[in-house]
C-alpha cells in the first residue's frame, strides 16, 4: 500500500518534470537505456552531467567577469554546455543556452549576463528536482523505477 | 529481453560486433553513446580526447570500423581529426554536434564526414551506422574490380549496369554526387590547409615515381597491396614506408572517386536509354567507341574527363527537374511569363555551376588550383549574364518560329545545360593544356547554334505538349552534355582537321540561310558572325554538326531549344575574345554591328579573358612534366577516349545530311 503510493508519487513527479518543461524526450531515451547491466543508468548520467557541467559553468563565469568579453570564447563554452545539457534532456537549460548564444552572436554582453543568471537558476532548479526524483525512485526500489516506456 | 549489450554474441551477423571508436570531450555523452552502441551490439571504444583517439587509431590501424566524433573538442577540432582519419585510416567518420547550423554540417560533410548527427543522438540513428562501413566496403570491392579488370571488364560491367541496376543508380545520383563533392572538397581544403601527410611525405611524386608505384601496385595485385610490399618492389632509395602509404591512400581515394563517377555515368546512360529508343543506338555506339579507343590508344582506366561530362549531366537533370516543377505553375508561355521565369532561373544555373566547380577542382590535383579557382569564380557571374541576354533574344525567336506552343521554360532548361557545358570545356582546356583551346572553345558554342538554328528553321517540331518537352529536355540535356562536353577534351587539332575534311560537304550555308530568314536581328548577327568566320571556326563547325545529329535525330524538339540560348552566349564569347585580343582574327571585325550585345558581353570580359589568358599564357606551365606528374595519367587517357567518342564524324555526318534534306 505504502509502496504503491510511493510509486504513484514517483510517476507523478516524473510527469511533472515533463509537464513543466524541465525535461524533454532525451530523458526518456536515457530511461530506455537503463537495463540490468546498468540499473541506475539515468541517475549515473545525470550525476555525471552535473559534475562535468560545473566546470563549464565555472569557465563561463570566469569569462563573463572579464572587462572585455570574448564572445567567441563564451559562445564556444556555451556550445559545450549546451551539448552537455542536451545529454540529459534539460530542456529549460538548453533554451537558456540558445538564448545566451544568440546574445553572444549579437555581441550583447548585458544579455549574456542576464541569460546566464537565468541559466544558472534553471540549472540549479532542475538539479534539485532531479535529486528529489531519484531519491524517491530509490525509495520505491529498483524493481519498478519510473514507468519505462516500451 | 536481451537488454544486455555486453553479452552480444560475436558470431552474430555483420552489424553486430562493429568496432566503433567514439570521441567526445563530454563525458556524459561518451557514457550515453557507449551504452547506446553497446545496445546495438557494437564493440565500443570511447575516447575523451581527439589526440588520444588519433593515437589509438594509429596504433591499431585495422582496429576500428568506424569513428564517431564530436565536432567541438578542446584539444583538436573535430574537423581536423576527421581529416586525419580520412587520410591516414580511410575510415568512415560520423560527426556529431548539438549545433545543426547548415554551415557547420556542410563543413563536416565537406571534410569527409559520412554523416552528421545532431545531439541529442537517438538510438535508432546509431543502429544504422553500420551502413557506412558496408558502403565503404562495397566501394572498395569495386575499386579492386576496376583496377584488375581495367578497360574491358569495366566497360562491359558498365554496359550491364545500364540494363540491370542502372535505374537504381539513377536514384542515387544526387546522393553520390554530393558525396563526391564532399570528398573532393575535402581534398581542396587539404591542399590549402597544411596537411599532415603532405608534411610527412616530402617526396615529390614525379611521373616516373608514380609509374613505378602503379607498376608495383599492379604487380602485387590491388587486393593484396600494402605499403611495405610496394616499397620493396619499387626499390627507391630514401622513400619511406609512410611515403608510400600515404600515396597509396590517395591513390585509393582517387580510384574510388573514379569508380563513383563511372556509376553515375552509367546511370545517365540509363536515363537516355529508357527515354529514347533511338538514342539507344547512338548511345551504345558511343560506348563502343569508348571501348575501342581505350584499347587502341591507352591501356588504362581512364575516366577522368568523361567523368566531368557525366557530372555535368547528372547535375543538369536535377536542376531541370526543379525547373520543371516551376514550369508547372506557369502555363505555356507568353512573353511576360517567361520574364518571370527568367528571374527565378537566373540563380539556378549559377548554383549548379558552383557545384560543378567543386567537382572539377580535384581533377587537377597538381595543376594550378588557384588559377582554376579563379575561373570558376568568374563563371559564377558569367553564366548568369548570357541568360539575361537570352531573354531578349529568345522570346522573339520563339514567336518567329511559331513555337508559341512550346513552353519556353523547357528551353531554359537546356540553356542551363549548355552553360554548364560551356564551362566545362573551358576548364578542361585549362587543365589539359591543349593548343587550340581558345579557338575551339569559343567556336564551339557557335556550332551549337548553328545546328540548332537549322532546327529552328525547320519548324517541324513545333507542336508539342509541354510535358513531353520537359521530359525530353532532361534527356537532351544529357545528350548535349556528352556531345558538347566531349569536344573540349578531344579538341586535339589533328582531330579537328580530320573532322573538317570529312564534313566539309555538309551544307552549312543552307542552314545559315534558313536560320537567317526565320530569326530576328540578333540572330542574324550571330549567324553572320559565324558564317564569316574563318576556317578555325569551320572546323569546329563541322565538328558539331557531327555531334548534333546524335540528339537532333532523336529529339528535334528539345534540341531545338538550346540553339536559341546559345546565341547569347556566343556573342559573349566573341566579344570576349575580341577584347582580349587573343582571338583568332575573326572575332573583332565581325563585331562592329552588334554593339548592344557587346555591352552585355563586356561585363564578362574579365572572366573570359582570364580564361583565355590562362590557356594561352600558362600553357607552357601545364606542359611542365613536374606539374603533370601530379595529374593522374588517366586524365590524359580520358581525353583521347572522349574525343573518339565524339568523333565519329563520318557516321553522324550522314545522319546530319539526311536530316537537312528531310
Amino acid at each position: 500500500m505504502e509502496r504503491s503510493h510511493l510509486h504513484r508519487q514517483l510517476v507523478l513527479a516524473r510527469q511533472t518534470l515533463f509537464d513543466q518543461g524541465y525535461l524533454d524526450e532525451q530523458f526518456i531515451q536515457l530511461e530506455e537505456l537503463q537495463d540490468d547491466a546498468n540499473p541506475n543508468f539515468v541517475e549515473e548520467v545525470v550525476t555525471l552531467h552535473y559534475r562535468d557541467s560545473a566546470r563549464l559553468i565555472y569557465n563561463i563565469e570566469q569569462a563573463l567577469e572579464k572587462t572585455a568579453l570574448d564572445f567567441n570564447k563564451l559562445d564556444s563554452y556555451m556550445h559545450q554546455f549546451k551539448g552537455s545539457s542536451s545529454s540529459i534532456g534539460a530542456k529549460k537549460v538548453k533554451a537558456e543556452c540558445t538564448l545566451f548564444r544568440e546574445y553572444c552572436r549579437a555581441g550583447n554582453g548585458e544579455g549574456c549576463m542576464r541569460s546566464f543568471q537565468q541559466l544558472k537558476k534553471e540549472y540549479a532548479t532542475l538539479k534539485r528536482k532531479l535529486e528529489a526524483y531519484f531519491q524517491l525512485a530509490r525509495q520505491v526500489g529498483p524493481i519498478d523505477t519510473a514507468s519505462r516506456p516500451k | 529481453m536481451m537488454e544486455n549489450g555486453f553479452s552480444s554474441p560475436r558470431s552474430e551477423a555483420f552489424p553486430a560486433g562493429l568496432r566503433v571508436l567514439v570521441v567526445d570531450d563530454d563525458p556524459t555523452w561518451l557514457k550515453i553513446l557507449e551504452k547506446m552502441l553497446k545496445k546495438c551490439s557494437y564493440e565500443v571504444t570511447t575516447c575523451g580526447l581527439a589526440r588520444d583517439a588519433l593515437n589509438l587509431l594509429r596504433e591499431r590501424k585495422d582496429g576500428y570500423d568506424i569513428v564517431i566524433s564530436d565536432v567541438n573538442m578542446p584539444d583538436m577540432d573535430g574537423f581536423k581529426l576527421l581529416e586525419h582519419v580520412g587520410l591516414e585510416m580511410d575510415l568512415p567518420v560520423i560527426m556529431m554536434s548539438v549545433d545543426g547550423e547548415t554551415s557547420r554540417v556542410m563543413k563536416g560533410v565537406q571534410h569527409g564526414a559520412c554523416d552528421y548527427l545532431l545531439k541529442p543522438i537517438r538510438m535508432k540513428e546509431l543502429r544504422n551506422i553500420w551502413q557506412h562501413v558496408f558502403r565503404k566496403k562495397i566501394l572498395e570491392v569495386r575499386d579492386i574490380e576496376s583496377l584488375e579488370g581495367i578497360e574491358t571488364i569495366q566497360m562491359s560491367r558498365n554496359l550491364s549496369d545500364l540494363s540491370d541496376d542502372g535505374q537504381l543508380l539513377c536514384g542515387d545520383d544526387v546522393v553520390s554526387l554530393k558525396k563526391r563533392k564532399d570528398v573532393e572538397k575535402k581534398h581542396d581544403d587539404k591542399e590549402v590547409a597544411e596537411n599532415s601527410s603532405a608534411k610527412k611525405a616530402r617526396v615529390v611524386w614525379s611521373v616516373d615515381l608514380h609509374q613505378k608505384f602503379v607498376r608495383a601496385v599492379n604487380q602485387i595485385g590491388f587486393d593484396k597491396v600494402g605499403p611495405k610490399k610496394i616499397l620493396d618492389l619499387m626499390n627507391v632509395p630514401r622513400l619511406t614506408r609512410e611515403n608510400v602509404a600515404s600515396h597509396l591512400q590517395k591513390y585509393r581515394l582517387y580510384l574510388s572517386r573514379l569508380q563513383k563517377e563511372n556509376d553515375i555515368k552509367s546511370s545517365v546512360g540509363v536515363i537516355k536509354h529508357s527515354e529514347s529508343p533511338i538514342r539507344d543506338a547512338a548511345g551504345s555506339i558511343g560506348i563502343q567507341n569508348m571501348i575501342n579507343m581505350q584499347h587502341n590508344d591507352v591501356p588504362k582506366n581512364t575516366y577522368g574527363f568523361l567523368c566531368h561530362a557525366k557530372i555535368v549531366q547528372s547535375v543538369n537533370p536535377r536542376g531541370s527537374e526543379f525547373d520543371r516543377k516551376g514550369i508547372g505553375s506557369i502555363p505555356a508561355s507568353e512573353s511576360k511569363h517567361t520574364q518571370t521565369i527568367d528571374g527565378t532561373e537566373l540563380c539556378k544555373p549559377r548554383s549548379s555551376q558552383k557545384e560543378f566547380g567543386h567537382f572539377l577542382k580535384p581533377w587537377e590535383p597538381g595543376v594550378n588550383l588557384a588559377a582554376c579557382d579563379r575561373t570558376f569564380m568568374s563563371r559564377g557571374s558569367w553564366c548568369a549574364i548570357p541568360e539575361i541576354q537570352m531573354k531578349q533574344e529568345h522570346n522573339p525567336s520563339c514567336l518567329d518560329d511559331g513555337l508559341k506552343e512550346l513552353p519556353i521554360p523547357g528551353q531554359r532548361l537546356q540553356m542551363k545545360a549548355d552553360f554548364i557545358q560551356q564551362a566545362l570545356p573551358i576548364d578542361s582546356g585549362i587543365c589539359t593544356k591543349e593548343r587550340d583551346v581558345s579557338g575551339t572553345e569559343t567556336t564551339k558554342p557557335l556550332y551549337e547554334h548553328r545546328s540548332n538554328v537549322s532546327h529552328v528553321s525547320k519548324l517541324g517540331f513545333t507542336v508539342n505538349s509541354s510535358l513531353l518537352q520537359a521530359k525530353t529536355c532532361i534527356e537532351s540535356n544529357q545528350a548535349i552534355g556528352s556531345i558538347s562536353a566531349n569536344p573540349p577534351s578531344g579538341k586535339k587539332s589533328e582531330f579537328n582537321l580530320g573532322c573538317m575534311t570529312k564534313l566539309e560537304p555538309v551544307p552549312k550555308d543552307i542552314k545559315w540561310g534558313a536560320c537567317l530568314t526565320s530569326l530576328d536581328n540578333d540572330y542574324k548577327r550571330n549567324a553572320n558572325l559565324v558564317s564569316s568566320s574563318d576556317s578555325g571556326i569551320n572546323s569546329s563547325q563541322s565538328q558539331t554538326s557531327a555531334f548534333m545529329p546524335n540528339y537532333m535525330d532523336n529529339e528535334p524538339i528539345s534540341s531545338q531549344a538550346p540553339s536559341m540560348k546559345n546565341q547569347g552566349f556566343n556573342l559573349n564569347c566573341f566579344a570576349d575574345l575580341e577584347s582580349s585580343q587573343r582571338c583568332v582574327d575573326w572575332g573583332a571585325p565581325l563585331f562592329g554591328a552588334s554593339s548592344d550585345d557587346l555591352q552585355v558581353s563586356w561585363i564578362q570580359d574579365d572572366c573570359y579573358a582570364m580564361n583565355l589568358g590562362l590557356q594561352n599564357i600558362d600553357f607552357s606551365e601545364y606542359r611542365d612534366p613536374a606539374l603533370i606528374g601530379e595529374v593522374p595519367v588517366h586524365l590524359y587517357d580520358a581525353l583521347k577516349f572522349d574525343h573518339v567518342n565524339s568523333s565519329d564524324p563520318t557516321e553522324y555526318c550522314v545522319i546530319d545530311q539526311s536530316l537537312f534534306i528531310a
